[in-house]
């Protein structure tokens, strides 16, 4: 009886995050498409709901009565579990998050290796579908998005380093409540830049959205992808960035703390201030979208392995060295 | 504590059978896909005995790095796909006897470690391995490594990055003929050496060097 009453209370909790965070990937495709035309001088979606609110919703009914394709020669078991994986890793990482002083489903100790982990498996959806396609297009854009993933990944590793250094714990609430005084955004500035560079590279998006180039690779490991499989894959990207977005609002621009701690700010509850920080990041990926051509690959891998991974090592002694000179390391 | 029992015993009968299925499975990347749940069910196993750090750091190592370039090498070389089951098949037993050779050999090593741990606990050195419950695993980690092993752990970091150095130069290979892009020279470059006005004969034309 008390396993039952845990149960129903922890499923309670988990529907109470997922089902907001599901809405909000909805409505944030809607609002890249609306940053991105508006970028363009078009209207983007207009036309479904109030200034096109509900054009996700229009999108998600069409995708559902889609005929889901099964390629013949595909490998089938691989190639549905796919989807799945992708959707349910970026759903679980959201486990962690915290919205507030002891608002957060799993408070555990290393959640920020937790988070760390569940990104870095999220190659795996993408390898699965490509692989499991059986066809030339997705197989070299899943080859592609593994060696761009698992390469961002490095700097993204060191970049967090960075910030744990200043903190001292692995966990997202004590991260948010170091940067009381002042947001890590300030004296690790250039991290912040290498780390939202990076994100883009590791959410597949525009300038780094390679696995996908629609001029080489056709759509890349989801080309043989129809109806609600695609649905999922898709869901589970932006599922992702919201998530690097959320990620990169705790480590760097104070999570659920208010910039000010005066009268009128005090009174907005913590959550809506993650809200709205994550929303901000969000409309800088969209901007981004916007207006930057792709990248060739060498050059991605240029980037990720000849400058980010030394600037971010290089850092990590610069902070290392400050704290230790300066006696601010956090030793508790 | 049912609950726990129930989870070690599912997170264990999928790692035990994963494990099994590595070797059996006949499709290569089938196995390498069987590797990842057996890494991943073994570090649920290190997480529910408190080893959180080490779960996770499992997660992070094996599974998202070290698999997937075994994922990488197997989906590139294109291995045929076995006919034979293995343990039936004539022409492919005489590996048999070594791989049981070998595992009889770790089987061995195991009991020896296992029952010297469990039954002479005086011939490993514990003293000077406190563990403290009160800190967190990351933290108890950090001051045993840092401080008793710190030796230990340089080489052993020595010792990877003289392996990565090597695997660098051995499969590094200068090729002749490849047109590379040298970015300092791209910025660099002036209008006046980029654009060249060319006085063009009429029926003669112009070679332009490359």
């Amino acid at each position: 009886m008390e396993y039952l009453d845990l149960i129903f209370q922890e499923t309670y909790k988990i529907l109470f995050l997922l089902v907001p965070v599901l809405v909000s990937v909805a409505m944030i495709v809607w609002l890249d498409r609306r940053v991105w035309a508006f970028v363009q001088k078009r209207q983007g979606p207009n036309v479904v709901g109030p200034f096109g609110l509900l054009q996700s919703l229009a999108d998600a009914l069409k995708y559902i009565f889609k005929e889901i394709i099964i390629p013949a020669s595909s490998n089938k078991i691989i190639f549905i579990l796919a989807p799945i994986i992708t959707m349910t890793l970026a759903l679980i990482a959201w486990a962690v998050i915290p919205f507030g002083v002891d608002q957060v489903l799993a408070d555990i100790n290393v959640g920020i290796l937790y988070i760390f982990a569940v990104s870095s498996l999220g190659v795996y959806g993408i390898i699965m579908g490509g692989w499991a396609s059986n066809s030339k297009y997705p197989f070299l854009g899943s080859i592609r998005s593994a060696a761009q993933m698992v390469s961002y990944e490095v700097s993204i590793g060191i970049i967090i380093i960075n910030v744990l250094l200043c903190v001292g714990s692995l966990n997202l609430s004590d991260i948010v409540l170091a940067q009381k005084d002042m947001w890590f955004v300030i004296p690790l500035f250039p991290m912040f830049v290498i780390f939202f560079i990076s994100a883009l590279a590791e959410t597949n998006r525009p300038p780094f959205d390679l696995p996908e180039a629609e001029a080489e690779l056709v759509a890349g490991y989801q080309t043989e992808y129809s109806g609600m499989m695609y649905a999922m894959f898709w869901l589970g990207e932006y599922a992702n960035i919201l998530l690097m977005c959320a990620l990169g609002s705790i480590l760097f621009l104070g999570g659920w703390l208010s910039p000010i701690e005066v009268y009128p700010f005090n009174l907005i509850p913590g959550a809506l201030w993650l809200i709205f920080k994550i929303l901000f990041l969000f409309i800088l990926f969209a901007l981004v979208k916007a207006i930057v051509p792709r990248y060739r690959y060498d050059q991605l891998m240029r980037l990720g392995w000849k400058i980010f991974l030394p600037l971010s090592l290089t850092y990590v002694v610069l902070t290392a060295s400050y704290l230790f000179y300066f006696n601010l390391l956090p030793i508790n | 504590m049912i609950a726990h029992a129930i989870f070690f015993y599912v997170f264990s009968i999928i790692a035990v059978v994963s494990a099994v299925m590595v070797t059996v499975s006949k499709n290569t990347v089938h196995s390498v896909f069987f590797l990842i749940l057996d890494f991943i069910s073994i570090s649920c196993l290190f997480i529910m005995i408190g080893a959180e750090f080490l779960g996770m750091i499992m997660l992070i190592v094996y599974v998202g790095a070290v698999a997937v370039l075994f994922l990488f090498v197997v989906m590139m070389l294109n291995v045929t796909q076995q006919k034979n089951q293995w343990f039936i098949s004539k022409e492919n037993s005489n590996h048999i006897p070594i791989g049981l050779l070998i595992s009889v050999i770790i089987f061995f090593e195991l009991i020896i470690v296992i029952g010297g741990w469990k039954y002479k606990p005086e011939l490993f050195d514990q003293g000077n391995l406190s563990i403290v419950n009160d800190v967190s695993n990351t933290h108890s980690l950090g001051m045993v490594l840092y401080t008793d092993y710190i030796h230990i752990f340089q080489i052993s970091g020595m010792i990877l990055l003289i392996a990565m150095i090597g695997a660098i130069v051995l499969t590094f290979r200068q090729r002749e003929g490849v047109k590379k892009q040298s970015y300092l020279k791209q910025i660099s470059r002036e209008r006046a050496e980029g654009v060249e006005v060319v006085e063009v004969a009429s029926n003669r034309g112009v070679k332009i060097d490359d």
